[in-house]
């Protein structure tokens, strides 16, 4: 179960990208590996191999927990993989103006909030950012407001389910096992009703 | 009173439903799920909750993402991927899910082998920790990628918690030209709305050229729904699907498949169904499309030019010429390759396999590439038909069953800087290897592109 996520202040950093895949967040060759080995060493692994000044290895983004980046973060593969190494690398929360969806349903489920803002308000983060790498911000997600490096707060919108899971760190099984009942009646309407949904072998 | 109209969408996720939250979630009941090697994790997790399988019956493991595409009578060489591949195959007889293993007539890539073994059938939810799980979305399925914790979640109950998506129709009125395929009218969506474009939609695609394709070119299409941001995309099940789909292996037989066609022929949408959004095109306007840079959405018509870094775009579009080793304003005929490949659970049936070998028949590749079948059955149909000898003849290897070259896991990559021509779905920064330059397009434009050595127009290849 994950870490729950209440008010976090921290550094953050600017990531000026779009279409930011899961493949650069973590390349697919490092997957074979157990969660235990620490998915930190392999966040951006390749793009912070192949370029000078990636942006989270500036001194001033130390520690950052937080990663403003443009549009579309988090595309393609639906490996877990991507937010293992986000988080094991530190960061607890990515701001952009959109996400890949299974991304952004992964990263909800392993303390990650990922919080989608307008195009134009990302871009002034990102230009903020990106001249003071490393400022502080403040994301409270019970009050759904974010504080930006110059103190302007602005609020943001979030699925009330996926808010709830994150603030109280909620296990979805256990969650599921409590419709027990009505996962028996609809189970008996299939057998019934749709035999020909399950898989009639040989 | 006569019921509002309702999508192919609306039907499949209403008849799902298992329980409503005030808070806008369902429980959606899941008919199948699909594990490959990569469903470790998800194992990983279920163990550490002491937790079981709820219906392994509805759950099926094959071996793809990593596995060798030769050599398979010696062990694998890499201790990781052997271990992976073995822990699926232990998990899968310890939880008593059936399992389609490497030495497996069967085996093949999860998105090819489900729909061949009628795991896949129209009216269900299916789910994978895969993105490219869009692809059973062709047979009228909701079938869509998960990450590891939803693994985990749909292996203990069988049931998956989801907010009810947006809806968006591309419809595609008219009929497709001559060498013009299914990987080209997907690749001209996505350029038209965008990588993320469908984000938080489920895609319908419907109008008369999309009825008249084939399965497999049903199944490219809905595949590559994902790198146009939708978490799904569906075709309504019609004849070609209900045919396609009698008398294999786990579909239903007799009275029982009688009453599923019965069912699946209330799927398609309602005359005045509502879409959140609709997007239409012109299936004759589509050209043969392929992409230069490291999204699926800089996808241009073979005719075209690499684009100036110009406009508010301009420092995404040098980033990406950069990676690419593209001069702005070349003709995309212009550019030379090193490597091609044929394979993936795009473009990887039989059908694309006779597409790519119609091209090369007769004529010798001038760069090296791989032809990797979807499954082990699609490459024994390719050898009875002869098409193994046509690319081998042209000097392609001729490899067995996996996603090689789509993903570069099993160790099938290009080297830093090489150029391929691929029929895959990706052409992400190293996607293909560390500094490989991908170059998206269908199977026939792959195979003329190994003729000449540089991206080609297969119309003129073949016209003249």
């Amino acid at each position: 179960m994950a870490t729950p996520f209440t008010v976090l202040t921290a550094a953050a950093v600017a990531l000026d990208r779009a279409n930011v895949d899961t493949d650069q967040i973590i390349p697919a060759r490092f997957l074979k590996q157990p969660r235990g080995v620490g998915y930190g060493q392999f966040l951006f692994h390749d793009l912070r191999a192949g370029e000078d000044g990636f942006p989270l290895d500036a001194p001033a983004a130390a520690g950052a927990a937080i990663l403003v980046a443009a549009r579309n973060f988090g595309c393609g593969s639906s490996r877990e993989g991507a937010v293992y190494a986000l988080v094991d690398g530190g960061i607890r929360c990515v701001i952009a103006p959109s996400f890949g969806d299974i991304f952004a349903s992964n990263a909800a489920k392993n303390g990650l909030l990922t919080i989608a803002l307008e195009e134009a308000r990302i871009a002034a983060l990102l230009a903020r950012l990106t001249a003071m790498p490393g400022s502080t911000m403040t994301v409270d997600l019970p009050a759904q407001r974010l504080t930006d490096p110059d103190g302007a707060t602005c609020d943001f919108a979030i699925d009330p389910f996926r808010k709830r899971c994150m603030v109280e760190g909620l296990d979805d099984v256990a969650l599921t096992l409590e419709y027990a009942a009505a996962i028996a009646a609809y189970d008996r309407r299939i057998a019934t009703e749709e035999g020909w949904r399950i898989p009639q072998p040989g | 009173m006569n019921a509002a109209p309702r999508s192919l969408f609306d039907k499949v996720w209403q008849s799902h439903v298992v329980a409503m939250r005030e808070d806008g979630q369902a429980l959606l009941g899941i008919d199948r799920h699909l594990l490959h090697e990569g469903s470790f994790h998800g194992f990983a997790m279920l163990d550490h909750a002491g937790r079981h399988i709820r219906r392994p019956e509805l759950t099926f493991a094959v071996a793809d993402h990593y596995v060798p595409t030769r050599d398979r009578a010696r062990p694998i060489a890499d201790p990781a991927i052997a271990r992976m591949v073995r822990l699926l195959a232990e998990n899968a007889a310890r939880h008593g899910i059936a399992h389609f293993g490497l030495s497996d007539a069967r085996q093949g890539i999860v998105h090819v082998v489900a729909p061949e073994q009628g795991i896949t059938l129209p009216g269900l939810t299916l789910v994978c920790g895969d993105s490219h799980t869009s692809t059973h979305g062709a047979f009228g399925a909701l079938a869509f990628g998960i990450g590891a914790t939803e693994v985990a979640h749909v292996l203990a109950t069988q049931m998956l918690w989801q907010r009810r998506p947006r809806t968006l129709r591309v419809t595609l009125d008219g009929a497709l030209g001559a060498h013009v395929a299914a990987k080209d009218v997907i690749l001209a969506i996505i350029a038209r709305i965008g990588a993320g474009g469908a984000a938080g939609h489920v895609l319908e695609y419907d109008g008369a050229a999309i009825r008249a394709l084939d399965m497999a070119g049903r199944m490219t299409i809905c595949n590559m729904s994902i790198e146009a941001g939708a978490r799904a995309g569906m075709i309504a099940p019609d004849e070609t699907t209900f045919q396609w789909v009698a008398g294999r292996a786990y579909a239903p037989k007799g009275a029982l498949f009688d009453q599923a066609v019965a069912a699946w022929r209330a799927l398609p949408s309602d005359p005045g169904a509502a879409f959140d959004r609709e997007v239409t095109l012109d299936a004759g306007a589509i050209t043969p499309h392929v992409t230069w840079g490291t999204s699926p959405e800089t996808a241009l018509p073979i005719t075209a030019r690499v684009p100036e870094p110009r406009g508010a775009q301009a420092g995404e579009i040098r980033t990406m010429l950069d990676y690419m080793g593209l001069t702005p304003g070349m003709a995309l005929q212009e550019i030379a390759i090193d490597r091609v490949f044929i394979g993936s659970c795009t473009n990887a049936r039989i059908e694309d396999l006779r597409a790519a070998a119609a091209v090369l028949r007769g004529r010798r590749a001038v760069v090296p590439g791989l032809v990797v079948p979807g499954s082990t059955p699609v490459r024994a149909q390719a050898e009875a038909e002869g098409l193994d000898r046509i690319f081998r003849e042209a000097g392609l290897e001729w490899r067995e069953a996996g996603c090689s070259m789509c993903v570069g896991i099993n160790g099938d990559l290009l080297a830093p800087g090489q150029r391929s021509a691929s029929t895959t779905n990706r052409n992400f920064q190293g996607r293909q290897g560390p500094g490989a330059r991908t170059h998206l397009m269908s199977p026939a434009m792959v195979a003329a592109a190994a003729v000449t050595g540089r991206i080609s127009d297969v119309r003129q290849l073949q016209e003249g």
